[in-house]
């Protein structure tokens, strides 16, 4: 199959980007779209030029890595799956494909599709772990925990930190990334001790990073390849008033 | 140099106890005088990094991702092996130390194998506390499955995402550590070279893959966690970016390399699909546990999977080896599927594939509790190949997968050089010839977060007083001014070949000669393949941009630049070894049914090469001694 490609190429944070067209034959529907850059990315080495500068790693959606906006949807046309996971038979033969890097303004661009992420990371800094120190832990099965909560506290922890929630979202909002993990750390016994901290460092951090508040539209969970739910936000809000009441008590 | 596995004395029961009760150690208020560099973030490196940040040493922490979170260990699915014995099925230290080594083929050293065995138990109460939702029966209490090469479960399992959870609890622990201001991340890094100072590994170089900047890192000791190889056959289950460079350039400096060619083919992967294809899936040994192989028992059977009845279905590794069914080690299970295909009974249209069908488990248990066991496996495979496997069975193929090679370490995991440590899948220690399912997650925690942090004082306590160490020491000077040419030099190359181009026909050549079967003849043409695979990159590859920014060619062509160098000595390595064991299987070593005959008189000892500048390599031998248990001809009959 034919795609004509309009791709966002863009040196470094400081010099402005553009949309810059490639044509491509001979593409199989079989092919990734990742594999599709891949395809294009030889032909441009081979005629000596600077190659289209994107991320990736697994290709299995699970690392997160990959992030891109195709026709304006993060992680392409269908809901909840990565970059990586999109395949060529998503697309029409002949179709012209936009491709940009994931923006937001937490989200510098480094070059090309590639963007910092340290956002996220700082977010957790702040407070996204329990403190058990290695040798410190009781016995495993000292401490039961229902199957379904234990569940629930799995379908937060899914999370992959990819950024789609936030590049999705029209506030630039990481409400979506900072509740699953306020929610996977809080649903289970072990994260009970830093509960109050933990939900209050968390979301100053996010808000400090200039990402933009939740205003529930719900873009996010739609996006968000592991399916993480509008209810993380819920119980972050929740957890959040819970913590400043009990402080200011 | 001759090899010191320095084990210590005892018997193998007490051998760790005894080690920890009197090995050196650092005192709290001298740690802050010491520096580590961990390279590599994943669960060998990032367990390490937070564990030595938490006692108290100043570390640094090299990956090339955006984020910790994204090393590799991430895509680990099916779980992590732990001697808990909470199924009540017999399970104990002794019998997973057995397991083990009998899974390995008796090419593994006894007493590394039965400490992992024994860290496994408080490996699985540490990542609870950390908050890993593990599986969980209804009553509360934790859940196992059953994995490959084994009769007891004791498979601990988050889903189908086991090394995702367990990263994220590590990754937190460290990120714990980094707002605490003890560990220091260097995201977006490469290693690309050790910098030695009177014998000892003292820092590294390193390249910042967002500026292009090469930077001088010094420290007490470096420490390895920089994850397998097997990316080195191109279509791998391996990222894209795994490579063998960090481990490769400390080979070059000095440190041994033990059976590079020992690497596990994964016997359920995706099939590749065509030319383009970048990367095979896995899909989880976990599903073996409830889907049943077969090919059809007719050549070019061209009905649907669905309409051809269960007698004209071969079941052949229920067939072939009555005992472990459908749960034989993966070894045995890859060369049994490759026997099929090569015999003509591969099914899809490229004839490269098996089937891995439900049907029988949907029918006994119900399709909700496979939902619950594999569901996000169903979804992935759904999402890449666009089938419903509730309703068709997989097609699945064999992949490479991992390596049991990598840098030799000694029962504190130093490597031949002073002072440069290796942890996880970098490392060769623990799974022998062969690597049993689960076992790899648990050894790449309990090595950065159990092992190192208690053997690595005893490097360090004579290091208090060495004072800091310093950059500007002429070796950290002419180490840079290498991997600065080296890089000119790629950029110089101007060629009109792409960098996967060449990886690919590497891939194939390692693929078709130095994977699940070998023979003499075949090694003999891969090594001058690759040689002349090598003329061909240093002539005419096609690295565009330059070295001021990102640049992702540029980062391929070094990592395929060592891949080339790699390739050599594991087909070498292959050619040396004569007889069949575990992943390494000579044709001219087997019986009459087509099983692996091993030789045991000439043969038992890991294979440690030392780089001889260039030309060739020198072999030095680790003899293995059996005292714990019976050597014996492995059958899974
Ligand atoms: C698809 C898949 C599924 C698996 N499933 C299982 C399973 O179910 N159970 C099991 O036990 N095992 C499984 N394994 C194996 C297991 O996941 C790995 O062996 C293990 O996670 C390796 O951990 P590691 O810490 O050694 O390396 P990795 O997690 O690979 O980490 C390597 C780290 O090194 C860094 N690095 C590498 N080179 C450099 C360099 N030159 N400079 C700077 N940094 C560098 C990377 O950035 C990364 O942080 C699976 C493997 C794969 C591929
Ligand atoms: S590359 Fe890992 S999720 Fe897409």
């Amino acid at each position: 199959m034919k795609i004509h490609l309009k791709i966002w190429r863009q040196d470094n944070a400081n010099t402005p980007g553009k949309m810059v067209a490639y044509d491509l034959d001979n593409l199989s529907p079989d092919m990734s779209f990742l594999e599709m850059l891949d395809y294009l990315n030889e032909q441009l080495a081979a005629k000596g030029e600077r190659t289209v500068e994107f991320d990736h790693d697994c290709r299995e959606g699970i690392c997160g890595q990959c992030a891109l906006i195709i026709n304006g949807q993060a992680h392409g046309p269908e809901d909840h799956y990565t970059t990586c996971q999109t395949h060529l038979r998503t697309f029409k033969d002949g179709e012209t494909i936009f491709v940009e890097p994931f923006r937001a303004k937490a989200f510098p661009v480094l070059r090309d599709l590639k963007v910092d992420r340290g956002s996220f990371d700082r977010i957790i800094q702040a407070g996204g772990y329990i403190s058990a120190m290695t040798g410190m832990a009781p016995e495993a099965n000292s401490i039961p925990i229902h199957h379904n909560i234990s569940e629930s506290a799995f379908d937060s922890a899914a999370c992959i930190g990819c950024g789609a929630c936030v590049a999705t979202c029209k506030n630039s909002s990481a409400a979506l990334f900072t509740s699953a993990k306020i929610s996977h750390l809080v649903k289970l016994p072990q994260g009970e001790v830093e509960r109050q901290e933990r939900v209050i460092m968390m979301v100053n951090q996010h808000d400090d990073e200039g990402f933009g508040s939740c205003t529930h539209t719900g873009a996010c969970a739609v996006a968000c390849p592991q399916e993480v739910s509008l209810d993380n936000i819920a119980r972050m809000n929740y957890e959040y008033n819970r913590a400043l009441c009990e402080i200011d008590s | 140099m001759a090899l010191d596995a320095k084990t210590p004395d005892g018997p193998l029961k007490d051998k760790w106890s005894n080690y920890k009760a009197k090995t050196k150690l650092v005192n709290p208020a001298n740690r802050k005088k010491i520096d580590i560099i961990v390279v590599g973030a994943g669960l060998s490196g990032g367990g390490a990094a937070a564990s030595l940040s938490e006692m108290g040493y100043n570390v640094k922490v090299f990956f090339f991702q955006d984020t910790a979170r994204r090393s590799h260990s991430v895509a680990a699915q099916g779980g992590v092996n732990a001697a808990k014995n909470y199924r009540n099925d017999g399970d104990n230290v002794y019998r997973m130390f057995y397991d083990t080594v009998k899974g390995g083929d008796f090419r593994s050293r006894e007493s590394n194998v039965h400490r992992m065995a024994e860290c496994s138990v408080e490996l699985i109460d540490h990542m609870v506390a950390q908050g890993v939702p593990f599986g969980r029966e209804y009553s509360g209490y934790l859940s196992n499955r059953s994995f490959g090469g084994v009769l007891v479960s004791r498979t601990f399992y988050a889903r189908g995402q086991t090394g995702q959870q367990l990263l994220l609890a590590t990754y937190q622990a460290m990120m714990k550590q980094v707002k605490k201001g003890n560990l220091k991340q260097f995201n977006r890094h490469e290693m690309l070279d050790l910098v030695m100072i009177d014998g000892k590994a003292r820092g590294i170089i390193a390249r910042n893959l967002v500026t292009g900047e090469v930077e001088r890192h010094a420290a007490h000791a470096v420490v390895l966690g920089t994850g397998g190889f097997g990316k080195i056959y191109y279509l791998s289950t391996l990222a894209m970016n795994s490579n063998g460079s960090a481990t490769w350039r400390a080979h070059k400096k000095g440190a041994y390399f033990a059976n590079p060619s020992w690497t596990q083919i994964h016997p359920t992967a995706l099939p590749q699909a065509g030319d383009h294809q970048s990367k095979l899936t896995l899909m989880s040994e976990s599903l073996r546990n409830d889907g049943r192989i077969w090919v059809p028992k007719r050549k070019d059977d061209d009905r649907l999977p669905g309409d051809i009845p269960a007698e004209d279905r071969d079941y052949y590794l229920e067939r072939r080896y009555p005992a472990f069914g459908n749960l034989v080690p993966r070894d045995v299970a890859s060369r049994a599927a490759k026997e099929r295909m090569d015999a003509g009974f591969g099914v899809g249209s490229m004839k490269n594939a098996v089937y891995l069908d439900f049907k029988t488990a949907i029918a006994r248990l119900g399709i909700d509790t496979i939902k619950e066991r594999y569901g996000n496996l169903f979804t992935m495979y759904r999402k890449i190949t666009g089938i419903d496997a509730y309703k068709e069975p997989m097609k699945i193929s064999p992949a490479a997968h991992f390596s049991m090679g990598g840098l030799w370490v000694d029962y504190e995991l130093q490597t031949t050089i002073p002072g440069l440590f290796a942890v996880g899948e970098a490392n060769f220690a623990d799974h022998g010839a062969n690597r049993l399912g689960a076992n790899s997650l648990l050894q790449a925690s309990v090595d950065g977060n159990f092992v190192l942090p208690n053997t690595i004082p005893n490097y360090l306590s004579d290091e208090i007083r060495t004072g800091a160490i310093s950059t500007d020491h002429p070796e950290f000077a002419k180490a840079e001014k290498d991997v600065i040419a080296q890089v000119q030099k790629l950029l110089d190359i101007k060629g009109t070949m792409p960098v996967d181009n060449i990886h690919r026909r590497l891939g194939k050549v390692m693929f078709a000669e130095v994977a699940m079967s070998r023979n003499e003849k075949g090694l003999i043409w891969a090594i001058e393949e690759i040689k002349s695979l090598k003329k061909e990159f240093w002539s005419n590859v096609a690295v565009p941009g330059d070295s001021n920014g990102p640049n992702s060619e540029l980062e391929k062509a070094g990592r395929l630049a060592d891949y080339l160098e790699i390739a050599q000595l594991m087909a070498k390595d292959a050619l040396d070894r004569k007889e069949s064991c575990g992943a390494h299987f000579r044709e001219e070593y087997q019986t009459e049914d087509g099983e692996a005959v091993r030789n045991d008189e000439e043969f038992m000892y890991s294979a440690a090469w030392e780089w001889t500048d260039g030309s060739d390599w020198k072999l030095h031998k680790e003899e293995l001694d059996f005292k714990d248990i019976k050597v014996a001809v492995r059958s899974y009959k």
